[in-house]
């Protein structure tokens, strides 16, 4: 829900805090440099059984909840597709995202949760919203997988894309606690009785 | 007639459905059925605001992937398999099935797809898009009919994950049916990437319910139900659903979903069974025809 201020602004990844905390949900970004594609495996393996990838240096880091088909052209990865999952499967690694990795980024669709929303506020992070399913308009905008960690958990593996004028992505849960995803909530809740009238009338 | 596949175990049946089934699964991926694209089309002309970037997203996406052959979306999905078989078509029932599971595995090396398909148990990837029960596949008989008809629905897990059923006893009665899909609609929320169609199975038992609500989401989008009753529901039910005001992506708007279809059964007198299947906005299927002398057509 786009509120009266909405702004559209171009950044580079990775992001500072002082950058996320002026984010506001509604604004629309358009992101260029490092994101970091992560998904249930990869997560698992961060935050279950404790491990890190050697080498791998997340700091301000972009995260995108996603696991794309790829071929490999001699000792590189090119992207066959790369879209976005569902984000609140993985909505439990947020805290561990922000706090343990130093990600200041999350984008995925469908939102995460009120605790995740806390989270964002007190560490310093923002969710960033992106199309689902629209996979082949988002490829176009990779420009290069750059690097690729836990290659054993294909597809779910850590992907490092380098991306140019990624978009349009939009702030749905920002670092102050305003959530589009609540505010939609909300007015679902305020219409439900007109909506539940609709059905026997 | 002479039939080119007039012996029943003919190899060549069974390579060409190889190449049938890796053509389905390429095609559904890549080219969305006409009623998706006009369904798209017509929602982004209606909403405003960031509803209306997101559908002209959802615009743009279809438009790359026609001009580049890049999948629409980067889930390949989990694919089942709908076919009607003539039972004058001379095919071996399980070479058929063997056929079509081979064939998702051909497409999925020679296209690079993603392999979106584990052991549930220990999460073991095959790599090949198939695995124990995996593609699903569904036989209706059409007696006295030459052709075999085959429809690929690779559905993707976001929509898939939010299925509902539930066993309502029958004094909760149909308006407890469509309460059901509203309140499930509304749990699903923004994540099976709506706008959605939403496949609803009233009727038979736990498992044909089910399996109801998938048949439901395999009609182009907002063709009604033949009987004008369940017609009139669908579209009571489609109301309710786009007043909840989630809209696309579930960042609000007026469109949450396409279409409701209904499918239904009967079922026991004590029993009153309902579950609710959704489509992604994708709406990816796709499907061939093939006939004795050999002749293949493709559809949607």
């Amino acid at each position: 829900m786009a509120t009266e201020t909405a702004r559209t602004l171009q950044l580079r990844a990775p992001l500072t805090e002082d950058v996320v905390r002026d984010l506001r949900a509604g604004d629309e970004v358009w992101l260029d440099g490092t994101v970091w594609g992560v998904r249930d495996a990869s997560l698992i393996r961060f935050f279950d059984k404790g491990q890190r990838p050697e080498g791998a240096d997340f700091e301000g880091a972009v995260f995108i909840h996603t696991a794309p088909s790829v071929r490999m052209e001699g000792e590189r990865y090119i992207p066959v597709s790369v879209g976005t999952t569902t984000s609140m499967r993985m909505d439990r690694f947020t805290r561990g995202c922000l706090e343990d990795l130093g990600a200041r980024a999350i984008i995925g669709k469908g939102g995460l949760s009120q605790d995740s929303l806390q989270h964002f506020a007190t560490l310093g992070g923002v969710y960033l919203s992106i199309t689902g399913g629209a996979a082949s308009w988002e490829t176009l905008q990779i420009e290069e997988i750059e690097e690729v960690l836990w290659e054993d958990l294909m597809p779910e593996c850590l992907w490092k894309f380098r991306v140019r004028n990624f978009g349009p992505l939009f702030v749905t849960m920002d670092a102050n606690g305003t959530s589009s995803y609540q505010q939609v909530k909300a007015h679902t809740q305020a219409h439900l009785a007109a909506a539940y009238a609709l059905l026997d009338d | 007639m002479l039939p080119r596949y007039i012996q029943t175990g003919s190899d060549s049946l069974y390579d060409d459905l190889v190449q049938v089934s890796a053509g389905l699964y390429k095609k559904a991926l890549t080219d969305l059925p006409p009623d998706v694209r006009s369904a798209v089309n017509r929602v982004a002309e209606v909403e405003v605001g960031g509803a209306r970037t997101r559908l002209d997203v959802m615009v743009k996406s279809i438009d790359v992937s026609d001009r580049t052959g890049i999948i629409v979306c980067q889930d390949t999905g989990i694919c089942v398999f709908f076919v009607k078989l003539g039972t004058d078509f001379p095919v071996n029932g399980a070479k058929l099935i063997d056929a079509l599971r081979r064939g998702i595995a051909v497409a999925t090396k020679e296209h690079d797809l993603r392999s979106s398909v584990v052991h549930p148990i220990t999460r073991e990837n095959r790599q090949d898009n198939t695995g124990v029960g995996i593609p699903d596949v569904h036989v209706e008989f059409v007696d006295g009919s030459e052709e075999l008809e085959i429809l690929l629905v690779p559905k993707g897990s976001g929509s898939e994950n939010m299925s509902y059923l539930k066993m309502l006893s029958p004094a909760e009665g149909i308006s407890g049916v469509k309460r059901f899909v509203l309140d499930s609609v509304i749990d699903a929320g923004p994540r099976p990437c709506p706008p959605t169609v939403v496949g609803v199975g009233i009727g038979g038992t736990a498992d044909l319910c089910a399996g109801l609500a998938k048949k439901a989401i395999l009609r182009p989008v907002g063709e009604p139900h033949p009987e004008p009753e369940v017609a009139a529901m669908e579209q009571k039910l489609l109301a309710a659903i786009n007043a909840t005001g989630i809209g696309p992506q579930g960042l609000g708007g007026s469109v949450t979903s396409f279409a409701v279809h209904v499918e239904y059964a009967a079922t026991h007198i004590s029993m009153n069974p309902v579950a609710v299947n959704i489509q992604c906005w994708r709406g990816e299927r796709a499907a061939a025809t093939i006939s004795s002398d050999g002749a293949v057509s493709y559809g949607y």
